[in-house]
């Protein structure tokens, strides 16, 4: 039987590094901070010493310089992880996520492929304020050409950068920022995983909640909250945000007829509202209700404690969403 | 000087009489989207290509004609791309601004001004990383040098000294704005000197001082030196593109420049030298213009991707050549 080890979500996205490091010499990771510093989140922590300076490469406060050279780099046959700080960061290369490592493949008529991972983190609940604090993975999920996936467990914390690497095609992973405390259990051979399909982390009959990222811990506590009212909730972790693994999705919500969309990314042309089309195109008469949805506040997040919590998602939305599915 | 200034003469008449037809062709409704015109400035492609060799790279701008064909770009492939034919270069889907030849390691042009300088500095630092001997050389505008993509590129390469060359082809207009009022200083060889980078003006009109120049900046970086920026002061004759009625510069400055052709400009120097004739120049000509007509004839008749392979591309499909390296 696999052993199991104590772990945090931070510790398992190390290993990871560790692993992709040591195993492909083509790999090698930069951004601000990830070297001597240890990375802003502590998570390339003592890789500098392990691997060197060529291989953790801190870089310059230039966003879009050091993620166009990671798609330079990618192009010549290397395997760069690219760390941006924050989502909201990386705005400063958007030019170089969209108009080069997103387009180039098909731009250059198939010539130019670019398998390059660019990581950062996302979400709220730590009091950042509106410029550390957003969701916009939702806005990268719009773009053909890239896949996004978002670790929400231990185990793809630990997995989804192989998958990632493996890729020949650009991937952005999100790690959320609240969960890099998190502590649990992991198999002590955990490894790659895959990354084309949502999960069911929580079976039920009644109600369907989906989720990713940051939200899935919140989906998982309304659903607990929802079994002491005799309410049965399937969670599904969509996991990878594009291409969205819409057979995961309309399985369980031929099973529930009810759903709950849980994102915190903001409500007005989002993600949450392509989930919910794409289920009223495929899936409209098995529905016994309305699809719900619990968003963020349509406000840049606001520092103080009690104005954030009243921001973001909380489970006593969620589950009063999916009562509302009850009629 | 390596190159043979006949080669240099021969490249920038292909380069001039290639635009000439694509700007009849674009007259005549058979091109569309963007067309910008190199004509004036071919001396800088000619001469800064004539300085790498087959391990090298090169990132281009969306006036990229002239870059693609003096990498040796074949014509056929260009004019079929320019008819948006299976055949292109980029198999229809990138037209003018967006030529692509893998085989040259011709990364492309890019029509975001700035967005290739990050580019190029990566496909260098993916060189440097692989211990192998390759320069990228990157064209950009004077106009680039206002985005902050320039800055960032520049800086990271001085940093990690990663064989890039900055080719800096100064037109002295940014689209329609001229460059006192797009740069606080216009010394553009000075302020990239101040990065760390070794930097020096070139007159762009003439193509054995850019072969000349970019050959002792290649072996420079070759040498392990860093980046090398080289500021190739040119002009483009004609408007920014076939959109624009070129109401912000005067005549005679056009003319004055003008004066100084590239082509006509060596041309008479081989002349002086006595290594060309009216008569050889002729048949140079000649034999261009009979290239590009059966280049267009043949790129006309070329078939159109099939529409059910639109969304080809957007994702590796399974064949491994566009990827570097191969899989994990």
């Amino acid at each position: 039987m696999t052993r199991m080890v104590e772990t945090t979500y931070r510790d398992a996205l190390r290993e990871g590094l560790r692993e992709a490091l040591r195993t492909d010499e083509r790999v090698f990771l930069m951004g601000e901070d990830v070297g001597s510093y240890g990375g802003c989140f502590a998570v390339s922590l003592g890789l500098l010493e392990e691997f060197g300076p060529d291989r953790i490469r801190d870089t310059p406060l230039s966003e879009s310089a050091f993620v166009g050279a990671g798609i330079g780099a990618a192009i010549q046959g290397m395997r760069p992880i690219v760390e941006v700080m924050t989502v909201n960061f990386s705005l400063l290369a958007l030019d170089q996520i969209m108009n080069n490592a997103a387009s180039l493949l098909h731009m250059s008529g198939g010539q130019y492929a670019v398998p390059l991972v660019i990581r950062m983190t996302t979400g709220a609940g730590r009091q950042l304020a509106a410029q550390h604090s957003h969701s916009l993975e939702g806005w990268y999920a719009h773009i053909p050409g890239l896949r996004i996936v978002a670790p929400a467990t231990l185990e793809d914390a630990r997995g989804m950068l192989a998958g990632a690497l493996a890729d020949p095609d650009p991937v952005l992973l999100f790690e959320h920022g609240s969960l890099y405390t998190m502590k649990g259990q992991l198999a002590e051979d955990a490894g790659a995983v895959d990354i084309d399909h949502a999960a069911v982390r929580r079976p039920g009959t009644d109600v369907t909640l989906i989720a990713y990222g940051g939200m899935l811990g919140r989906a998982l506590d309304a659903a607990e909250a929802l079994d002491a009212d005799g309410l049965s909730a399937e969670v599904v972790d969509l996991r990878t945000l594009r291409p969205l693994d819409d057979a995961t999705v309309l399985e369980s919500v031929r099973r529930t007829h009810r759903v709950v969309v849980v994102d915190e990314g903001w409500r007005s042309g989002s993600l949450s509202a392509e989930i919910v089309a794409r289920i009223q195109e495929q899936a409209f008469y098995d529905l016994d209700a309305p699809v719900e949805r619990v968003c963020s506040a349509e406000v840049p997040m606001p520092y103080a404690r009690h104005l954030e919590q009243a921001a973001l998602p909380q489970v006593e939305d969620v589950v009063a969403a999916a009562h509302r599915t009850k009629g | 000087m390596t190159t043979d200034p006949l080669d240099l003469l021969a490249t920038m008449l292909l380069v001039r009489r290639f635009e000439e037809r694509c700007a009849e062709l674009y007259s005549g409704g058979q091109i569309r989207g963007f067309l910008h015109l190199y004509v004036g400035e071919e001396a800088v492609a000619a001469g800064v290509c004539s300085a790498l060799g087959e391990d090298d790279s090169v990132v281009s701008t969306y006036r990229e004609h002239g870059h693609a064909l003096a990498r040796g770009a074949e014509p056929e492939a260009l004019m079929a791309e320019m008819f948006g034919k299976v055949t292109g270069c980029s198999r229809g889907r990138g037209g003018s601004m967006h030529l692509f030849d893998r085989s040259l390691r011709f990364v492309g042009g890019n029509a975001v001004v700035g967005g290739g300088l990050p580019l190029a500095v990566g496909l260098a630092l993916g060189d440097a990383l692989q211990h192998r001997p390759g320069v990228t050389a990157c064209f950009f505008g004077d106009g680039a040098m206002a985005e902050g993509e320039f800055h960032e590129s520049l800086n990271l390469a001085v940093l990690w000294r990663l064989p890039v060359l900055f080719c800096c082809e100064n037109n002295r207009y940014a689209m329609g704005t001229a460059i006192s009022k797009e740069h606080g200083r216009t010394e553009l060889a000075l302020r990239a000197a101040s990065y760390g980078a070794a930097a020096w003006p070139v007159d762009g009109m003439d193509a054995v001082a850019v072969a000349e120049a970019a050959e002792q900046a290649v072996a420079e970086i070759r040498g392990g030196g860093g980046p090398v920026f080289l500021e190739l002061q040119t002009y483009r004759f004609r408007a920014h593109s076939m959109y624009d009625p070129d109401r912000y510069r005067a005549k005679d400055e056009i003319a004055h420049w003008r004066e100084r052709d590239p082509i006509e400009l060596l041309g008479q120097r081989l002349r002086a030298d006595g290594r060309l004739t009216d008569e050889t120049l002729a048949r140079m000509d000649e034999e261009v213009m009979a290239r590009i007509t059966a280049a267009v004839d043949q790129a006309a008749g070329e078939p159109d991707e099939p529409v059910t392979d639109l969304t080809r591309f957007v994702y590796s499909d399974g064949s491994t050549a566009a990827v570097a390296g191969g899989p994990r």
